[in-house]
């Protein structure tokens, strides 16, 4: 099975950036978490996304043409953030492997994918 | 007798039970009058009980047939089905039983739905008996299954022993708790009828005991459900009003039950492997072994329940041991513990207990015993707050 790990945080708590103490090790927990997904099989695709003031959102009511809104889906305390789209055996191996995240705040959505066009 | 039920049925030990509640059955109902064939009487009544335990064993084991693949189906690949079969070649009825347990009480399910999943899948009860037991509208209870198994099915949940099987059984016995609890604690609500949870509870806890022959914590659940099963005859009067502990007729306690109980906490705790429902099992094993009230043992509940408290931090627990340590240092002793105690003051027992030590320190306790009152929806426990509060202002 394909899932697909949504990682939501809040985007204004202080982030590091190149050159700060301590990014180093940041950026390198990351590295290592994603090799860890590549080593085991388990990659398929991730990506960290560009702040939610570049979101927009296309709404869908049924007989009306799509409405663009400007902004994210939900206004919320936390923002959709990035994704990982992993292969694992069973719900059980994705949450296993979404724990593994170096995150200690936010949250994450875990699903199914259900369809992928490009899958193999 | 026991001979014909058996050949009968094929099963000596289920005959022998189901004689020995008829005999049980016999001490009440002859009481107003004995039948003109008593042996004729014994034998319907066991032969029912029989039949009745045949049918639940088939619709249970039906279900499990049922609903397994069913919530397998569409996840599994050649290779995980393959594997599947071996173990299932390799497994017990008894085996797939504990997987269904485990995947009813899942962490990605909410509470709720756990609760609802085990009664109606694991366990034998229907839709209308769970929804009855909850105090909730059939459609509810419905929709809610019909949810999680949808969830179960497409959000790839397995049916499988999980790696993590510890905590996923930490999950299961807090489920089958939670069950246990529900049943214990609604038995005052006389207007209501209910099914019976604690015995769906403590015969689910038997399967899970039967299925994880190492784990010491499921044991000492059984041995805890045990105990107050045990007293549960003695907690409400003829009138429907609640008996507290040091006032129950002791005589009136299951002593097979106990005896039972203190043999599964003894094999428990053989294991060297404790936890807090093994403490817990322990404190309810002082009580109901102690003779008369006078008999328990405080000092040692005291400590059991600082043990407890620091395995898994909780007021609760902390209220408890006030209690235990007025019982053995008297009421002021116990005031200072809740006194330091923070985050209870919409529990109502937590001012129930304090009326109780204001009161037997001489000290006003009405209106603890009225803030109580407000906090609780169960009528028993309403009427008997409001008895203590009219006798301590008298």
């Amino acid at each position: 099975m394909e899932f697909m790990i949504l990682i939501h945080g809040d985007e204004s708590s202080p982030r590091l950036a190149p050159g700060d103490p301590g990014f180093e090790e940041f950026m390198g927990s990351w590295m290592a978490y994603n090799q860890m997904l590549i080593e085991g099989g388990h990659w398929v695709s991730g990506a960290n996304l560009a702040p939610t003031i570049t979101a927009t959102t296309l709404r869908h009511t049924p007989g009306q043409a799509p409405e663009i809104v400007d902004g994210p889906f939900a206004e919320t305390k936390e923002q959709f953030g990035g994704y990982y789209l992993i292969s694992a055996e069973n719900l059980d191996e994705a949450i296993e492997l979404a724990k593994k995240l170096p995150m200690d705040s936010g949250s994450l959505e875990i699903r199914p994918v259900a369809f992928r066009p490009d899958a193999a | 007798m026991l001979a014909l039920l058996t050949r009968r049925f094929g099963d000596l030990d289920a005959a022998d039970d189901a004689v020995q509640d008829a005999l049980i059955t016999a001490l009440t109902a002859w009481q107003s009058g004995v039948p003109e064939s008593p042996a004729a009487w014994l034998y319907t009544v066991a032969r029912n009980t029989l039949i009745d335990q045949l049918r639940r064993d088939r619709a249970s084991r039906r279900r499990l047939h049922e609903a397994a693949p069913e919530l397998t189906a569409h996840h599994t690949t050649a290779e995980q089905e393959e594997e599947d079969d071996l173990i299932m070649d390799a497994s017990s009825l008894g085996d797939e039983r504990l997987r269904l347990l485990l995947l009813c009480c899942h962490p990605a399910l909410d509470r709720d739905t756990q609760v609802a999943l085990t009664l109606r899948l694991a366990g034998g009860l229907t839709a209308a008996e769970v929804a009855a037991a909850y105090l909730l509208p059939e459609a509810t209870l419905t929709q809610r299954v019909v949810r999680a198994k949808r969830k179960i099915r497409e959000a790839g949940m397995p049916l499988s022993i999980p790696a993590n099987l510890d905590e996923r059984v930490d999950a299961l016995l807090r489920v089958l708790y939670l069950i246990f609890n529900e049943g214990y604690l609604s038995r005052g609500n006389a207007h209501v009828t209910r099914v019976d949870l604690i015995t769906e509870a403590i015969r689910l806890t038997r399967q899970v005991v039967d299925e994880l022959p190492a784990s010491a914590e499921a044991e000492g659940l059984l041995a805890l459900e045990l105990y107050h099963h045990a007293r549960s005859g003695t907690r409400v009067d003829a009138l429907g009003e609640l008996v507290l502990l040091e006032n129950q007729d002791r005589t009136g306690w299951n002593l097979d039950e106990i005896t039972e109980a203190n043999a599964r906490l003894h094999s428990a705790m053989a294991r060297m492997s404790p936890g807090p429902y093994q403490v817990q099992a322990i404190i309810a094993g002082h009580h109901a072994n102690a003779r008369t009230a006078a008999d328990t043992d405080w000092a040692a509940i005291a400590e059991l329940y600082a043990q407890l408290g620091r395995m898994a931090p909780n007021p609760v627990v902390e209220l408890n041991r006030a209690v235990a340590i007025s019982m053995a240092d008297g009421p002021l002793a116990g005031l200072a513990v809740l006194d330091r105690l923070t985050g209870l003051d919409e529990y109502h027992l937590f001012h129930a207990t304090r009326g109780e030590l204001l009161a037997r320190a001489g000290r006003p306790a009405a209106e603890s015993f009225e803030r109580a009152r407000q906090l609780t929806s169960n009528e028993a426990e309403r009427r008997h707050l409001e008895r203590r509060a009219t006798e301590v202002a008298s």
